[in-house]
């Protein structure tokens, strides 16, 4: 008999002589498993309780600005534009600000924030440069915002010359919610099992073929979701806008992306600051911020619809 | 590159002095053979053998793995494959492979089939039609597909798919057929259907197939090769092999004495 089944032989008798042997014995101690099945039921209310204050907090919050809001909240204060006297002013020009600025921060964030996720994940060779890459981007998404206002203050109010138009705000925040898109973009397409690409590879397909015929559609809800969120992130932000130094007052609507604006946080801001010198201010940033959080709302409700409508068909 | 061998035409791959690393572990050492045009050829071997790193290397998607190496040469119908000329994604479109869980993807039976055709160009959908029809016929899933090209692949049983994944494969006209344990992970029905269905491409195709199974390499292969701890230990006619192997490993192994 050769060697090679001499040896196999010799190992699977030896396993057969460890399953023989016996477990030492140990006794069970039911005063301690009691004491365990307490600990976890005073455990369980612990649990509870923190949901809770978290939830009270949050309705207390709701309750104090939808009660602050009330007879400030209507088509009017949504349509006009901006005032000094409360009664007539509006936030139809926060609104489209805050659109504009949309409108530069997704096209922006979503294909530089997908091809980076792309290159990382399909194409960059495993390795420590990669690893170092992926750490610093995910770093870069917990950055506070007010760094990212800095940085746009330098580079595209003053470098650039921008000031604080729509453009300087828009491409701010786009590096602000950048890393988010990526890390969002690379876990969905890290997602797609091998197989699919191993598939597609077979068929003499190319690696561009392949992301985008298989990598891209499987992620796709998975990059739409973390997209939404970063959207939901840009919408609410303040920080970076102060820093660029947007305007208190203004009273024109914005027509072009080089115009000065304003954004509905920062007519929250504004408004609250001012709460000393015209109380009134108060229920307009609450309806404000009802506005803004219904917003919110409903980006959020969409991303967590995509994502149970498309998980895990494998 | 010429060579006397390789002009033959019945010899579609003739691999010489391969060897193959993962690191520094030696996966295949020192493997030549030969694999014959219109002939299934089994590979057999316990696991950790090396098998379907040998089939993986024959269309390279084992290159795949970023810490391969090899050396030695696998001529394809005389050309070698890892020369700088040869492009993988032309490679592949002639050596099709199915590998061991069916990998359908989540698009349509329809679209599925026609994945191949698609990326490579062809977008005139009467062509698309005629190349699925008859590639879902040559896979032995068209009677039971036929009324639902347009649903998810993923509704379909595991054997279904599995014979979807061959009918797609099939659909770039390849010349070579990798399989890699296709039937590991189906039922004896679904089993029993892909064997025969094996049989019947060997008219069009050759077939090479790694399998755990003695008995299916027994009933579907015409030559079988013995792979153990990366070496080629015996290569033949089925029939040979199985009933008067040259070496006492072999014997062993397919008698079930380890593995």
């Amino acid at each position: 008999m050769s060697q090679e089944t001499n040896y196999i032989r010799k190992d699977s008798r030896m396993m057969m002589k460890d399953i023989n042997q016996k477990l030492p014995d140990f006794k069970v101690n039911s005063a301690r498993i009691a004491r365990r099945v307490k600990l976890n039921n005073f455990l369980r209310h612990i649990f509870s309780l923190s949901t809770l204050f978290a939830i009270m907090v949050l309705a207390i919050l709701l309750y104090r600005i939808g009660a602050d809001s009330i007879g400030w909240l209507n088509t009017g204060f949504l349509t006009r534009n901006l005032s000094i006297f409360p009664e007539k002013a509006g936030i139809y020009g926060a609104i489209i600000g805050s659109v504009l600025l949309m409108l530069i921060v997704i096209p922006i964030t979503t294909v530089l924030g997908v091809s980076t996720a792309i290159y990382l994940e399909e194409y960059a060779t495993k390795g420590k440069i990669q690893d170092f890459i992926k750490i610093n981007i995910s770093n870069l998404a917990s950055v506070p915002s007010v760094i990212f206002g800095l940085l746009g203050l330098a580079v595209f109010g003053r470098m650039l010359n921008l000031g604080s138009s729509i453009l300087a705000g828009g491409l701010t925040m786009s590096l602000l919610v950048l890393p988010i898109v990526v890390v969002a973009s690379q876990e969905a397409i890290r997602a797609v099992p091998g197989f699919l690409r191993e598939a597609s590879y077979a068929m003499g397909a190319d690696r561009w073929t392949t992301v985008r015929k298989i990598v891209l559609p499987v992620a796709l809800p998975g990059i739409l979701t973390g997209s939404i969120l970063a959207m939901s992130r840009a919408i609410g932000e303040t920080a970076p806008l102060v820093v660029l130094g947007i305007p208190t007052l203004i009273l024109k609507i914005p027509s072009s992306i080089m115009d000065d604006f304003t954004a509905l946080p920062i007519q929250i801001y504004y408004w609250t600051l001012d709460t000393v010198l015209t109380p009134e201010y108060a229920n307009l940033a609450a309806a404000t911020i009802v506005v803004l959080l219904a917003v919110l709302f409903i980006l959020n409700s969409v991303a967590i619809i995509i994502r149970n409508k498309f998980q895990k068909r494998f | 590159m010429t060579n006397a061998i390789s002009n033959n035409d019945d010899i579609v791959y003739d691999v010489r002095n391969l060897n193959l690393w993962y690191g520094d572990d030696q996966a295949l050492k020192n493997i030549n053979l030969e694999i014959e045009k219109n002939k299934v050829t089994a590979i057999i071997g316990p696991s950790g053998c090396g098998k379907s790193t040998f089939i993986k290397t024959m269309n390279r998607m084992i290159e795949n793995i970023p810490i391969v190496r090899t050396t030695g040469e696998i001529l394809y119908h005389g050309q070698n494959i890892f020369d700088k000329s040869v492009r993988v994604e032309e490679l592949r479109t002639k050596v099709g492979m199915v590998f061991q869980k069916p990998n359908p993807f989540p698009k349509s039976i329809f679209e599925n089939v026609v994945y191949g055709p698609r990326i490579h160009g062809i977008k005139d959908k009467a062509l698309l039609m005629e190349i699925a029809e008859t590639s879902l016929k040559s896979a032995a899933l068209w009677d039971e597909v036929k009324d639902r090209l347009s649903d998810n692949a993923y509704g379909l049983s595991g054997g279904q798919q599995q014979r979807l994944c061959i009918a797609r494969c099939l659909a770039v006209q390849p010349d070579v057929i990798l399989m890699d344990e296709p039937t590991s992970a189906l039922d004896p029905i679904a089993t029993f259907k892909i064997e025969e269905l094996i049989d019947s491409l060997k008219r069009d195709y050759t077939i090479s197939i790694v399998t755990h199974s003695m008995q299916q390499a027994a009933r579907i292969s015409d030559k079988t090769a013995f792979f153990l701890m990366g070496e080629l230990i015996e290569f033949d006619r089925t029939s040979v092999v199985f009933a008067n192997p040259a070496d006492k490993r072999t014997e062993d192994y397919i008698t079930g004495r380890f593995g």
